[in-house]
């Protein structure tokens, strides 16, 4: 199956309308996140960040919302601000300007508040090399306040298919089993929001399907809300509800998958990717007839 | 990979984040994870051990070959094996603090620790406590080993040794914090700085010898470092037989300065950290 077909086999009409509809309305919410909107008690909301490193803007005055149970995915090339951007809501990097609310706080004053229900996974992070794959974990159930920690890593663990791996050290391991180690980590405290960066980078392609398919596992089940930054546009079309598009620290675009796909007349979100980072909008694109040779 | 195991799923019952309970588990958590380390290797246990043991039988023997000699210091049983175990316990202090948060960056964990509800004064708490615990593993040997070997019991020096220990391990972590800091701020081609930064209190604190040996210009810069007090009570205790306990006070108050200014440095360098977005880029 190839992307475009899958992207279209799993976005039914109807389904597609309500996701358009959904990232309409996010896309078009400037409340104060006070009150008075749905929209105030979305998971991440974030408003003109800026990240300026002396002369460079990393990310230049984005604003978005991103509503509960969504998988949003950041796209952009290298460089786009995809991985700032993901650290800024982590509180890992505090914004020049602009602010992010994630469960209603401030990321740079309170992060703490709601540290316990977010997690994330990335490739720029590893667990202790040296300690066991039981040991990491028991030391992550404890960071995060889990009191039936033994039950729950057995759970994630045997859900993740990671349990065999418990007693091995965690340096030893594949990057395959890593990725799952590190995946569950990230749901060990079974988080509403989840961040995802590279999630199955440097994976074969069974393995990073049968992780696919667990994040859309976890999002359906808990409805939780998942922000993924990626290259990988099967994945993208695979997971993803909406797609921000980043340029040079610059939302560019924001649409759902096949929306993308249809603005800009391609086939599949790679040819949409390839469009955007050469500098082509959809507004560009030559005329209806000529745009298959393109 | 295959179909999903068909085990009944545990929810995580997830405890209240703030207070104190949450913030000692969270410190419990994180010396788990210590101590899991240093099991995990007997060759880093022993090295624990090997380095101060060393360092105890050399200056030891050069305190028996001295006592043959004429001169009344070195005569006085004890001084230099006492100024080495003490130094040591303020250098290996400073290495634990330093080496264990350096270990997190080696092991590129630090933004796992950082975005968990882990708030940066419980890691410190936890590198203090640990740095405590690596210090006992590496000291307690070494002081029978003095006894065994030298006749030295360290114990001999009473209540005082309580507060000696309490000064050197205080001045440690505000040493400790300081490099944390600056290695957290500029990554780990200043690691250099966490190793060296306590030899520069080697010749300023009057390890060896007694601060009257300095010329009179440095001797105010070596008494506003509580260290210099803990060596020059030691000497008191082992050559005069007295103790002058308002010394060791004035110490114990310079290190509260010190150590509010050590976390005042490390809380700066991380916010700093934050600004300019090396924490992303830490271990790599």
């Amino acid at each position: 199956m190839n992307p475009s077909t899958l992207a279209v086999s799993h976005n039914s009409d109807k389904a597609g309308a309500q996701r358009k509809e959904m990232v309409e309305a996010a896309r078009n919410f400037v409340g104060d996140g006070t009150g008075g909107s749905d929209f105030a008690q979305a998971p991440v909301v974030v408003r003109d960040l800026v990240k300026r490193y002396g002369a460079v803007t990393a990310v230049d005055h984005i604003s978005f919302t991103i509503e509960a149970g969504t998988t949003v995915a950041l796209l952009g090339g290298n460089g786009a601000g995809k991985t700032t951007t993901i650290a800024m809501l982590l509180g890992l990097i505090e914004p020049s300007a602009g602010e992010v609310r994630v469960f209603g706080a401030d990321m740079s004053r309170n992060r703490y508040d709601v540290a316990q229900r977010i997690n994330f996974q990335s490739p720029y992070v590893d667990l202790p090399a040296r300690l066991t794959v039981k040991e990491n974990l028991t030391v992550y159930a404890g960071l995060y306040g889990i009191a039936n920690a033994g039950e729950r890593i057995a759970s994630v663990a045997a859900h993740l298919q990671v349990d065999m791996l418990l007693d091995r050290p965690t340096g030893k391991l594949s990057a395959g089993q890593k990725t799952r180690v590190g995946l569950a980590k990230a749901l060990l405290n079974a988080p509403e929001l989840l961040l995802l960066d590279e999630p199955t980078a440097s994976l074969d392609p069974d393995t990073a399907d049968w992780i696919r398919r667990k994040l859309k596992d976890y999002a359906r089940e808990r409805n939780a809300t998942l922000l993924i930054a990626s290259h990988n546009m099967a994945e993208v079309e695979r997971l993803a509800d909406r797609v921000i598009v980043l340029q040079a620290g610059r939302i560019i675009e924001d649409e759902t998958p096949r929306a993308l796909i249809e603005n800009y007349g391609r086939e599949t979100l790679e040819d949409v990717f390839l469009d955007v980072v050469r500098g082509r909008t959809a507004q560009k694109l030559p005329a209806e007839p000529d745009r298959k040779a393109s | 990979m295959n179909s999903p195991q068909a085990m009944p799923r545990v929810e995580p019952v997830l405890l209240p984040p703030n207070g104190v309970s949450a913030s000692l588990r969270r410190i419990a958590a994180l010396v788990r994870r210590y101590m899991y380390l240093l099991r995990s290797s007997g060759v880093r246990l022993v090295e624990l051990i090997y380095w101060p043991f060393l360092q105890m039988l050399t200056w030891g023997f050069l305190q028996k070959y001295l006592a043959g000699t004429d001169n009344p210091y070195a005569q006085a049983a004890g001084v230099l094996i006492g100024a080495v175990l003490l130094w040591d316990i303020l250098f290996r202090s400073k290495i634990g603090f330093s080496t264990t948060f350096i270990e997190e960056m080696w092991s590129r964990n630090l933004g796992n620790l950082l975005t968990s509800p882990l708030r940066p004064y419980e890691l410190v708490a936890a590198l203090s406590l640990w740095s405590i615990i690596r210090l006992a593993v590496s000291m307690v040997p070494v002081a029978i080993a003095a006894f065994f070997f030298f006749g030295f019991n360290l114990l001999d020096l009473g209540l005082a040794l309580v507060a000696f220990f309490f000064v050197l391990v205080l001045t440690s972590w505000s040493l400790g914090l300081i490099a944390a800091g600056v290695i957290l701020r500029y990554g780990l081609g200043a690691e250099e700085l966490a190793w060296s930064l306590a030899f520069l209190l080697l010749p300023l604190t009057c390890v060896y010898y007694p601060v009257s040996v300095l010329p009179e210009w440095l001797q105010p810069v070596a008494l506003a470092l509580p260290p210099t007090h803990v060596f020059e009570g030691m000497r008191a205790i082992l050559l005069d037989h007295t103790f002058d306990p308002t010394d060791l006070l004035w110490a114990l108050g310079l290190n509260t300065v010190y150590l509010a200014a050590g976390y005042a440095t490390f809380s700066w360098f991380l916010r700093s950290a934050r600004k300019n977005g090396t924490l992303l880029q830490l271990g790599e």
